[in-house]
């Protein structure tokens, strides 16, 4: 999804009901320190709705049992919930092949996937990697790695003075020798959505293979993955009303059959002889051992969920909400937002620095009144010293979130402020 | 249960929050100690210089929340002048103190860093307040060394 197909989403798009979404959250309705839980904190991690609670217990309270080789009637049950459930968090992406679709861990095991597979396969001395300063550590890390083991050579995308990617530089970056580009969808940091759909355009006319890291857009954007034009996308379950330890990664099929398996074990394997062995078919080729079997139906209940309440309605929900959280703490004396100005370009994430109040004592101040926010570098150490900032305060938005939620945020900021003697 | 906010976030600890004592470099320093806490990304350069036994100057410098950056500047005032020997039972008084021991956080010898005793209330920001702590001990294993 680019800048402009966004802009296409309706601002008719019904409002969320609040507060019978915030129903369907057990974890919600609780005091924390004295006050109603607000949790702000959905860039990390987001709450599970009942229905995902259920379907975890549903499946270890009746039908556990190993998937794929067991001919009993549980491991049958077990293989068919497994199996469905990757079916539902495809058609929640736009993904009709689900042999494109490989269970991971999450949004790292996906990368680090790519980088000891495809990468490891065809990176050389001499060839580039592009990346960009606004990208999670987990888009870094695994990259810096392959290029230690290979002799590649990382290039950095930076950015203006908003925290939007500045593709000025695009042209200069991307040569002849760029063979993989990776590039996060949305920033976590600052929450700038960016045009992954024109930079894979430019990486593939030279000839380069296009990452996307959709940790953040995955849960916010109704994302049409295939459509995106990228080679691979990998996302995380637990950002999106799933449960922790499960994700995917998407890979266009021609890259996936051509690549070599990542792990080596049971479940992902065609005949073992003693010395050699040939692999599973898409997508088990890359999911060796038992996998996170109740992980991928928590997901798949979570994507049936998320499919029920509308991505669109929860696209347009997260931009009412983003408008009226920047009027709201522009209100504050001190408070600076970092990234776009634009409430457009940005999804559900606002991250702000207050006067020389540091971001810890804001968090802690914040949870004091109930207020769970995130506080620190956001595992983008580089953006923060791109940015000549210690640590930001971010509060992040999901579909349970509402004005009453900033309203909260911004009187307990201004407490803050009060409390540090402005 | 509420957070202690306002006893945490008392004016004696935004005084040396905004104007640290011992904030800074020295001249050919004894020990140099970098400390980072990589979950939060806060760090601390502790610099001491010794004269014999003791700890003649203490300067600091590095970011953080108002928590470490309080308890540094504390500290510094704190074992500044005195020796290794003495400054030992100083901290083993502050990790208890820290760590929620009542009668620690009575104890005079603490002088004003008995004003982080709130902190015991925080878990998540003990390690804010040991950071300095942590970098002093690492200093006593330099100048150790060094001898």
């Amino acid at each position: 999804m680019t800048l402009s197909t966004l802009e296409t989403v309706s601002p008719a798009s019904p409002a969320l009901d609040v507060e019978r979404i915030r129903a369907d959250f057990p974890i919600l309705h609780q005091e924390v320190n004295g006050h109603r839980l607000v949790y702000l904190d959905n860039a990390a991690s987001t709450q599970k709705p009942a229905a995902v609670i259920e379907a975890i217990d549903r499946f270890y309270r009746r039908d556990n049992a190993n998937v794929h080789r067991g001919i009993h009637e549980l491991s049958h049950r077990a293989t068919e919930a497994y199996e469905q459930a990757r079916g539902k968090v495809a058609r929640l992406l736009g993904i009709e092949d689900e042999g494109e679709l490989v269970w991971t861990k999450g949004t790292t095991e996906g990368l680090n996937l790519i980088a000891y597979t495809w990468g490891q396969a065809n990176l050389r001395a001499g060839d580039e990697i592009l990346l960009s300063v606004l990208d999670h550590h987990s888009n870094l890390v695994p990259w810096q790695l392959l290029a230690q083991r290979t002799g590649a050579r990382l290039r950095f995308l930076d950015i203006d003075e908003q925290g939007r990617l500045d593709l000025s530089a695009l042209d200069d970056l991307l040569t002849e020798r760029t063979r993989l580009v990776s590039i996060n969808h949305i920033s976590n940091a600052l929450g700038t959505i960016n045009p992954v759909s024109e930079i894979a355009a430019r990486a593939h006319a030279v000839g380069a293979v296009m990452v996307v890291d959709g940790a953040q857009s995955a849960p916010h954007l109704p994302v049409d993955v295939p459509s995106l034009g990228c080679d691979f996308y990998a996302f995380s379950g637990h950002k999106m009303c799933g449960p922790t330890g499960i994700g995917g990664l998407w890979g266009r099929r021609e890259l996936l059959e051509a690549m070599p398996p990542f792990h080596g074990g049971g479940d992902m394997i065609d005949l073992v002889e003693l010395e050699r062995s040939t692999y599973a078919p898409l997508p088990l080729k890359f999911e060796a051992g038992t996998p996170h079997i109740a992980g991928a139906i928590g997901l798949g209940a979570a994507a049936d969920y998320l499919a029920s309440v509308g991505r669109d309605a929860i696209l347009a929900h997260e931009r009412h909400l983003m408008a009226y959280a920047m009027e709201r703490l522009g209100e504050i004396p001190e408070l600076t937002i970092h990234g776009p100005r634009d409430p457009a370009e940005r999804s559900g994430v606002v991250s702000f620095t207050l006067a020389d109040v540091h971001p810890h004592d804001l968090a802690t101040i914040l949870d004091g009144y109930g207020i769970a926010i995130r506080a620190g570098h956001h595992c983008c150490q580089p953006l923060m010293r791109r940015l000549c900032l210690p640590a930001t305060a971010r509060a992040s938005f999901y579909l349970y979130s509402g004005t009453d939620d900033v309203d909260r945020l911004a009187d307990a900021l201004h407490k803050a402020r009060e409390m540090f003697g402005y | 249960m509420s957070l202690p906010l306002d006893a945490v976030y008392q004016e004696v600890i935004l005084k040396h929050y905004r104007s640290a004592a011992r904030r800074g470099d020295m001249d050919a320093p004894d020990a140099v100690v970098t400390m980072r806490n990589p979950t939060c990304g806060d760090d601390i350069v502790l610099q001491l210089k010794m004269s014999g036994e003791r700890i003649e100057d203490v300067r600091f410098k590095g970011q953080g929340c108002a928590i470490s950056q309080a308890s540094a500047s504390m500290m510094s005032n704190l074992i500044a002048g005195k020796t290794f020997a003495e400054a030992e039972p100083l901290l083993a008084r502050f990790r208890e103190m820290i760590h929620g021991d009542a009668e620690a956080a009575r104890d005079k010898t603490l002088g004003e860093l008995r004003a982080l005793s709130g902190v015991s209330r925080l878990p998540r920001r003990v390690k804010c307040a040991m950071l300095p702590w942590d970098a002093l001990e690492e200093a006593r294993k330099q100048v150790d060394a060094a001898e």
